[in-house]
């Protein structure tokens, strides 16, 4: 089953990124952002699957996406990859620190102050004029290894590389779901005192937790920052936390592929919104949103996945 | 000496402004465990629906008091509607999921309702001014306070009271403390829980339109509005914990004086005060300042 | 995996594409030319500027098609194109208007795009813009750091930058109160008021040496309460209060403000007044001091152009247009101006670059005033501009504007090639005020 599974994950990943080269334009771009926002659903997905929201993801977006865009600024180093590693490393450095405190919380005491958190440093963001304030500031295009596209072949690059982070990623987080700490995380939910019972650390359980998301989210953020080439404190506004645990509802827990599949969808769901219907997207947004919670109540993930008592209903 | 006075009042005022616009938000959440981001859509809603009363009773001359009647009922109407909406339709299908799909299933609501306001009443600002203007405004030693304010801190006060004094001594209130207490021994004793739920969110939707209509004179009523003070509501709550009437007043006290502390002495922090002021007591306090504490349940 | 779940996944996969690919259109015909327009079109930002710059853009279009408008654009379409506009909302994340860009261009098929009224979106947008290698006329943002930080082939600016704005608020405040001892301000708590702050402030450090700061009041963007603001003015001994504030914040503060007093005692410097001038009517104090961020509205000279815009767009809309209906119809008509020069000297459809050359540099007159794109490298504009006094004329039961002053282009815009920033720390040296 497992075998299947990452075959599976396998084969779509390189019809993914085969197909790139022949796609329009603008759906490369589209799918690239759509990336970056399943990193950071991919964390949240983990925290859900442990019963914790997090309402203030956009932190470790935002700190992943400045710390790309300061790197670029200050060093002149521009290396794609080099990137992703300072957000990862920023991003896991604030989650661990904060995950001190968060760790101890649960239900919706860890949704607010976690949301406390990311206003802090959009409040701090905005008060620092010498980097643009709300304005934010430009973000240099990236290098590929000494590799250095431009136009279309930037787009294609940089579809790839968020393409490549999201294997890596999924297979990461997929593993770690299957691994002893990672299938915790149901029993976390349903009964933490049992857990302790049992000899295991449950704040130690979801530091670990909180790290693995927040370090997600930053790379999330150094992907988005590269493709949007541009940087702003909005990115660490509780309205863009919203967003994503919107996706992460909209793809469900049970499935590492459910976030990629929701945030695509979502991302498209809203361009064609803005398209059709420029002064009421939302309405269109809200009511998606509203009928899947309604009609398919397990996210995207309970169409494709029959095992389900893995989480999601299964811990109700 | 004048600048704290300065404060305090301010203090009282801006505590009195987030208490009126998160009663509602608490009650809902204290018994329903729901957190309703839809709150701020009721608020928009009222102060639409009032602005648009004011609007048509003002320039008639008829007696002043009756507009500030109007303006009430109005919200008041909104409320009761958009509440009996979607608790009938939407909420009642989602009791006893998981309390983040509730909380999406009204921020879907909120952003539908946000664009049902520009269908109704399109891209336009609205006023409410003439209470303000009506109210006229007193002095304090040297400091010039609007009648309009004090309206609001008895308003405020008569809720917190009003509220305290329903949930302690009389049936409903009492049944409805033993249902935000432990829902499922109350359920067993006997209490139609679903019942409770559905008074209970029409209560707070009307009260988180009557929020929206108290500040519509104070305000130009537009779009986005709602967006506001959804955070500013949950902050106050937090603050003072979920669902407690006494936390929701202390939260609000809380809030308003370091807000106002905060723009006399040190307006560079403006922005972050609340949140930092929540962060601080969640630390310390991690559920609030009110918040009874849980049993555990092995 | 069931069967039945993966067609199901695939159906639903297969319907979102089958939607987002349905929009995409077919290539514009030969002889019209796609623009995209970029507004505040829902949120708090849409009902001062979003919506008059949307409702001007549809009038100006509609009039440059049927080539109703008066002399010198009265020739149909640009170059003879009939335009087919795309509007978009610019509410949202940075990520979005990015997204939404590249959608008008690589799927849309927009040959220019007219928007933008955040200059973090601005900010954002021009660098994709010139990778896009796709005509940009950016409406109304303010922000000097778009043509400050690079040079751009495709962007351009024919709005003034927010400096003219605030330093034209200083110069109106010495030229009419005098060597003013102190005075105070009040802006939100974000890139525009801070930076509306700090360039008045350094203008006034150049004309008031003297004059000292009393408070610094920054409110959060959509306060809604300013009681504590409205004190802290109270008790402050400057009589000036600046105050870039707008749209509803605006019409909040003010409304709070008269009920207790506070204008009766102060003055306040509204840079963006104008926006708010006919929502507010007689609630906006007497003696308040208004900008338009340019000499717009009832600021505006008399012209043949400007008495056509006036009476169509009151005609059309209800109400009067304001600054960023003004903004949004001089890009427009800058727009058409360079395409139709290009047009004329190719005699056919020109490609963007030589749209692009036959703008830079360009002078041609908005509806308001003349503009010469005289700056970074001829892609910024700049223009006179006028500050002037409200005053609600109690006969005509209309808002007016008295004692204005004007100021020419050179006097309040930073020559070419120095920053703001420098400019205004350099007590703004070689400013032309007669």
């Amino acid at each position: 089953m497992a075998g299947g599974k990452y075959l599976l994950g396998g084969l779509l990943f390189i019809v993914a990124a085969a197909v790139g080269p022949f796609l329009p334009a603008w759906l490369i771009s589209l799918l690239t952002i759509s990336l970056a926002s399943a990193l950071v659903v991919l964390g949240l997905i983990l925290l859900w699957r442990a019963g914790l929201v997090s309402f203030g993801q956009a932190l470790y977006y935002a700190i992943g996406a400045y710390a790309v865009a300061l790197m670029m600024r200050w060093t002149g180093i521009h290396d794609a990859f080099v990137a992703v590693i300072v957000a990862a490393l920023a991003a896991a450095l604030t989650a661990y620190l904060v995950g001190f405190l968060l760790a101890r919380y649960r239900e919706i005491f860890f949704a607010m102050l976690s949301l406390a958190l990311s206003m802090i440093l959009y409040g701090v963001l905005v008060k620092t004029e010498a980097l643009g304030s709300t304005d934010g500031f430009n973000v240099s295009t990236p290098t590929f290894l000494g590799y250095a596209p431009h136009g279309f072949a930037l787009t294609i690059a940089l579809y790839w590389f968020a393409l490549a982070l999201g294997a890596v990623a999924a297979m990461c987080v997929s593993a770690y779901m299957q691994s002893v700490a990672g299938a915790l995380a149901v029993p976390v939910r349903d009964n933490e005192i049992r857990v302790e019972y049992l000899g295991v650390s449950v704040t130690k359980l979801i530091h670990l937790k909180l790290v693995i998301a927040g370090t997600l989210a930053g790379v999330g953020g150094a992907v988005a920052a590269m493709s949007i080439s541009h940087v702003d404190p909005a990115m660490s506004y509780w309205t863009t936390s919203g967003g994503f645990v919107f996706i992460t509802i909209l793809a469900g827990a049970g499935s590492v592929a459910a976030a990629f599949i929701g945030s695509i969808l979502f991302e498209l769901v809203r361009t064609a919104s803005v398209a059709l219907m420029p002064g009421t997207w939302q309405l269109i947004l809200g009511t998606v949103l509203l009928l899947t919670i309604l009609f398919v109540p397990g996210g995207l993930a309970s169409l494709f996945v029959r095992r389900r008592k893995v989480a999601g209903e299964g811990a109700q | 000496m004048l600048l704290g006075l300065a404060i305090l009042t301010d203090g009282l005022v801006y505590a009195a402004y987030l208490f009126i616009v998160a009663v509602g938000l608490s009650l809902i959440f204290g018994v329903m465990k729901i957190l309703n981001v839809a709150h701020g859509a009721f608020y928009a809603f009222g102060a639409y629906c009032a602005a648009t009363a004011a609007g048509m009773y003002f320039d008639r001359g008829l007696p002043d008091a009756g507009g500030f009647l109007i303006m009430a009922l109005a919200a008041l109407a909104v409320g009761l509607v958009l509440g009996l909406i979607l608790e009938r339709t939407i909420l009642r299908l989602v009791y006893g999921k998981d309390e983040v799909i509730i909380v999406l299933v009204t921020y879907a609501a909120f952003l539908i309702l946000e664009d049902v306001i520009l269908l109704i009443w399109g891209p336009s600002s609205l006023f409410a001014y003439q209470p303000l203007v009506i109210a006229g405004n007193f002095m304090i030693g040297p400091l010039v306070l609007s009648g309009y304010d004090l309206g609001l801190v008895l308003l405020a006060v008569v809720l917190a009271v009003g509220g305290f004094y329903g949930l302690r001594y009389t049936r409903y209130g009492r049944l409805l403390t033993a249902v935000i207490f432990d829902r499922e021994t109350a359920a067993a004793f006997g209490v139609n829980v679903t019942r409770f739920f559905t008074v209970t969110f029409l209560i707070g939707a009307m009260l988180g339109a009557l929020g929206g209509a108290a500040m519509a004179p104070k305000i130009s009523v537009t779009l986005g509005i709602g967006v506001e003070v959804i955070v500013l509501a949950f902050a106050v709550v937090a603050v003072g914990g979920m669902g407690s009437m006494e936390g929701a007043l202390v939260g609000a006290l809380i809030v308003g004086l370091c807000r106002a502390a905060a723009v006399h002495l040190l307006p560079q922090v403006e922005l972050f005060v609340i949140y930092a002021v929540m962060a601080l007591v969640l630390v310390f306090r991690p559920h609030g300042l009110f918040t009874r504490a849980q049993p555990r349940k092995i | 995996m069931g069967r039945k779940s993966i067609s199901r996944l695939a159906g639903f996969l297969g319907a979102s594409a089958a939607l987002s690919l349905a929009l995409t259109g077919p290539v514009a015909a030969q002889d019209t030319v796609r623009v995209g327009i970029v507004s505040f079109l829902t949120g708090p930002a849409a009902v001062p500027f979003g919506i008059p710059g949307k409702n001007a853009a549809e009038l100006i279009i509609d009039a440059i098609n049927e080539g109703s408008l008066p002399a010198p654009y009265n020739s149909k379409g640009l170059g003879g194109a009939t335009i087919e506009a795309r509007y978009v909302d610019e509410a949202g994340s940075v990520a979005n208007q990015v997204t939404e860009y590249r959608n008008l261009v690589q799927r849309d098929g927009v040959s220019a795009v007219v928007g933008y009224v955040s200059s973090g979106n601005c900010l954002a947008v021009a660098p994709v813009a010139e990778e896009m290698k796709t005509l940009t006329v950016l409406y109304d943002c303010g922000t000097p750091r778009i043509f400050e930080e690079r040079d751009y082939t495709y962007v351009f600016r024919v709005t003034p930058t927010a400096t003219m704005d605030s330093v034209g608020a200083a110069r109106y405040v010495i030229d009419k109160k005098g060597q003013i001892p102190n005075f105070s301000g009040i802006n939100q708590n974000y890139a525009w008021g801070q930076d509306s702050w700090r360039d008045f402030v350094l203008a006034m450090k150049t004309l008031a040496p003297n004059a000292t700061i009393d408070r610094e009041l920054f409110p959060k963007f959509l306060a809604g309460e300013y009681g504590a603001e409205i004190t802290s003015l109270l008790t402050s001994q400057a009589e000036i209060i600046h105050t870039s504030f707008y749209g509803g914040d605006l019409e909040s503060f003010v409304g709070q403000a008269t009920g207790r007093g506070l204008f009766s005692r102060k003055t306040m410097v509204m840079s963006c007044g104008e926006s708010a001038m006919f929502r507010l009517g007689n609630r906006m104090p007497d003696g308040t001091i208004i900008g338009a961020r340019g000499p717009h509205g009832v600021l505006a000279r008399e012209s043949e152009l400007n008495t056509w815009f006036q009476k169509a767009y009151t005609e059309r809309y209800g109400t009067p247009p304001t600054y960023p209906s003004y903004h949004m119809a001089q890009s427009l008509l800058g727009l058409k101006a360079a395409w139709d020069k290009a047009a004329a000297a190719k005699g056919g459809k020109p490609t963007p670059e030589e749209v692009a050359k036959a703008f830079e540099g360009l002078e041609f007159d908005g509806p308001s005033t003349r503009i010469q794109m005289a700056r970074a490298k001829g892609h910024q504009g700049i223009s006179e501009t006028a500050y002037g006094t409200f005053k609600f004329n109690k006969e005509t039961n209309k808002p007016e504007v008295v004692d204005i002053v004007r100021y020419p282009a050179d006097c309040v815009n930073p020559p070419d090639g120095v920053t703001s920033q420098e400019w205004l720390e350099g007590g703004m040296k070689g400013a032309k005020c007669d």
